[in-house]
């Protein structure tokens, strides 16, 4: 009999104002008696509406299933089945606009909590000392991975356990990518990011850091000399976008990745660090998307008295997710929307002091759908801050298009993919942000596990 | 790992290392850079390559004990590693086709001029190098210099070895005795690679000036370290660190570079309290 409960149940995070001073996870996870409540909700329904939302085809009805009758471990395989992120996922994935979002549950209440379920099964899981994963036997055919994002891990994965020998080249000295500079400790605490990877280790995947690829090797190279048979580039969208208005390189004014990379992979918060960060009193930040909530949440965390987000649409277009706003909120993080900087003005010294900014109203609506904002004229007004941070937008890197002939990108930079992960170079293959633009961490995930497949029939029919 | 191979103090505060990092060094070019970090949990630092070992996969690099980082750096002995070692970044200095050119190199950035004094001479350029320093205690690379130079110019503060005075000064002189360089390229403090491009601006000599500002990944991915060249922002890790002189605003970049000064002297004095060891 489901639990017909119109509630999910209830997941234990932390007081709102303890938290907004602590990087310590917001939300802390069902027990096993709450993860069998909760999945006693799902009706196992014969059509499995929520499967088709997920990007990664995880089988939801079949693990929560097993979750309900207590076999974790069981429900743990359906998933990593399809997904080789599942703590990952069950954190950040926006399950309300995916999976959720088609539970016939959600029709009369709340829909079963897909995401909150499938973190508990990763998490009592990787909580199991000794539950390793196997090695595949290895078939000898080389592929190597640029990146080590959500993308790039899932690709490798996915080779991994159909025997390939993969190795993932990343830039930084760490590997985890955005999940690691970018998605902030209190959202997703690294510890798990670094055993997901362990888990990929395991696998027989190699993690080569510090191997800015485009630089220290081309992709010609890896496939020429190095004998890669495949390279898949998972490179992200790294390239931060200010807005060009005066002022924008005073001291004070960050991109928010500079701002989250310092907070999260240099862990800049920590009172022993040797990496510097601001610690501003009034925080402005721009933008309106899940890292523009990850700055002004982290911003909070590290000292600041008001931290605003600055957005020039109104709340009902802010593009991040609403689980991500009503933390902001609960934290104190102040909402100016229909408000755009105009100017950055600093001191004698160029540290900044305030923002001039003015009202925007919305107009018709632009190529895209959304209503454009307009200017209010004469409606400019001075607001004080020290500190001011660009989450309007990143752009993927040119570093590996620019060292690598016959790679078509578009205009913008995304590197031009079939809809299987193909580029335009025989071989080279590529998903997630490099390809779409700054997205989130599942879509890069089902591009990685596309472009895996791709990559295994390619090298098969080489074979032949 | 990135092993120490040879470690030798300059001076009292300049320290060379080389490091085995043999992909780096097969494909590093004067005026690139790396980004290193000294040990787990330290912090990520740029230091500009001047030179490679190829036969042996090594790379040198030659840094002034400024902050807690380059402290705890010259903490580490030959046969350890570093953590990090992760190059080479930027754009290579172009040098294509230059046949008479004037390297002027101030401090430790004196430690880039030089590889690309010699790549020029190499090239069968006709190099003239100018380089200056606090004192002479502070003298670095002088036989190295000597040998890949046509003409060679050494200026201290005070004084106390080769002449007095800053690197301007020879430099006019040699533009105004007739000297016609194709080229001039500054390295070395912000306010000197200024006042270069203050002595070559109207005589209308290229003069490249290679940027050292403060960098966190080195890839294009934060944007920390950007500048305004010609009214445009540009990133110094991706788009330089060479730029043309003429179109650096130098006033922002020094203001920028005095960002954290509150906070890494703190980190210095608390690096030094730690360490405890005689340093300047």
């Amino acid at each position: 009999m489901p639990n017909m409960s119109p509630k999910k149940t209830p997941m234990p995070s932390q007081d709102p104002k303890v938290r907004a001073r602590n990087f310590l996870e917001v939300s802390q996870g069902y027990t096993a008696e709450m993860a069998r409540e909760e999945a006693s909700r799902c009706l196992n329904c014969k059509h499995r509406p929520c499967v088709s939302g997920c990007p990664v085809h995880i089988r939801i009805p079949d693990f929560i299933a097993q979750v309900a009758k207590g076999d974790f471990d069981a429900a743990y395989d359906i998933i990593s089945d399809a997904s080789n992120l599942p703590a990952v996922c069950g954190r950040v994935c926006p399950q309300e606009s995916q999976c959720e979002k088609l539970c016939v549950r959600g029709i009369k209440g709340d829909p079963v909590g897909i995401g909150r379920l499938e973190r508990f099964v990763a998490d009592h899981h990787n909580a199991q000392p000794g539950k390793k994963l196997k090695k595949p036997v290895s078939n000898g055919r080389k592929v190597a991975v640029i990146g080590s994002g959500p993308s790039g891990l899932t690709c490798a994965g996915d080779l991994a356990k159909k025997g390939y020998e993969v190795t993932v080249f990343e830039a930084l000295h760490l590997a985890g990518g955005v999940l690691v500079y970018g998605i902030p400790e209190f959202r997703l605490p690294k510890t798990i990011v670094q055993k997901e990877v362990d888990n990929l280790i395991a696998l027989g995947v190699k993690i080569e850091t510090n191997m800015v690829i485009g630089k220290v090797l081309s992709i010609d190279e890896l496939m020429d000399e190095y004998g890669f048979e495949a390279v898949f580039i998972g490179s992200g969208a790294g390239l931060p976008r200010f807005m060009n208005i005066p002022g924008e390189n005073l001291c004070g004014v960050y991109s928010a990745n500079e701002f989250l990379t310092r907070t999260n992979l240099m862990k800049a918060y920590k009172h022993n660090a040797l990496t510097p960060i601001m610690h501003a009193k009034k925080v402005v930040v721009v933008g309106g998307g899940n890292v523009a909530m990850d700055a002004a949440r982290s911003a909070l965390r590290i000292g600041a008295e008001k931290v605003y987000i600055m957005y020039r649409r109104s709340e009902e277009e802010l593009p991040a997710r609403r689980e991500e706003v009503h933390h902001a909120k609960e934290e104190g993080v102040e909402f100016m929307m229909l408000t755009n900087p105009v100017e950055i003005l600093g001191n004698e010294d160029d540290f900044v002091k305030a923002v001039r900014c003015e009202k925007m109203a919305l107009g018709e609506p632009d190529a895209g759908g959304r209503r454009r904002p307009i200017e209010v004229p004469g409606s400019e007004f001075l607001l004080d801050a020290d500190c001011v941070i660009m989450a309007i937008g990143t752009s993927p890197n040119p570093l590996i298009k620019s060292t690598t002939e016959g790679l078509e990108t578009q205009k913008w930079g995304g590197i031009i993919v079939d809809e299987n992960g193909r580029t335009t170079r025989e071989g080279v293959f590529a998903g997630g942000d490099a390809v779409t633009g700054a997205a989130t961490v599942i879509l890069a995930m089902g591009e990685g596990k596309t472009a895996a497949k791709a990559i295994d029939e390619y090298i098969r029919n080489k074979a032949k | 790992m990135y092993k120490i191979t040879e470690k030798r103090p300059l001076t009292r505060n300049i320290t060379l290392m080389r490091i085995e990092a043999p992909l780096v060094a097969k494909k590093a070019q004067p005026g690139q850079f790396v980004i290193l970090r000294a040990t787990k949990d330290g912090e990520r630092i740029p230091l500009t390559i001047s030179g490679t070992d190829t036969d042996r996969g090594t790379v040198c690099i030659i840094f002034q004990i400024v902050g807690a980082t380059t402290r705890q750096l010259n903490t580490l002995e030959e046969g350890d590693c570093l953590a990090d070692f992760a190059g080479p970044l930027g754009k290579p200095t172009e040098l294509d086709g230059l046949k008479k050119v004037c390297v002027v190199g101030g401090g430790v950035g004196c430690a880039i001029a030089m590889p690309i004094a010699q790549k020029l001479h190499d090239m069968g350029c006709e190099v003239h190098s100018i380089v200056g320093f606090r004192n002479k205690d502070f003298l670095i690379l002088e036989d190295e210099f000597k040998a890949c130079s046509d003409k060679y110019i050494i200026m201290t503060d005070d004084g106390s070895y080769g002449e007095k005075g800053v690197v301007t000064a020879p430099l006019k002189a040699l533009i105004e005795s007739g000297e016609r360089y194709d080229m001039v390229i500054a390295i070395g403090p912000l306010l000197m690679m200024k006042f270069v491009v203050e002595t070559t601006r109207p005589f209308e000599i290229p003069t490249t000036v290679s940027m050292n500002p403060i960098m966190i990944d080195g890839t294009g991915m934060c944007g920390g370290c950007r500048l305004t060249v010609g009214g445009e922002t540009k990133f110094a890790c991706v788009d330089g660190p060479d730029f043309d002189g003429f179109k650096v605003d130098f006033d922002e970049a020094m203001k920028r570079t005095a960002m954290y000064r509150k906070f890494e002297r703190h980190a210095y004095e608390a690096a030094c309290n730690l360490l405890n060891k005689e340093v300047e």
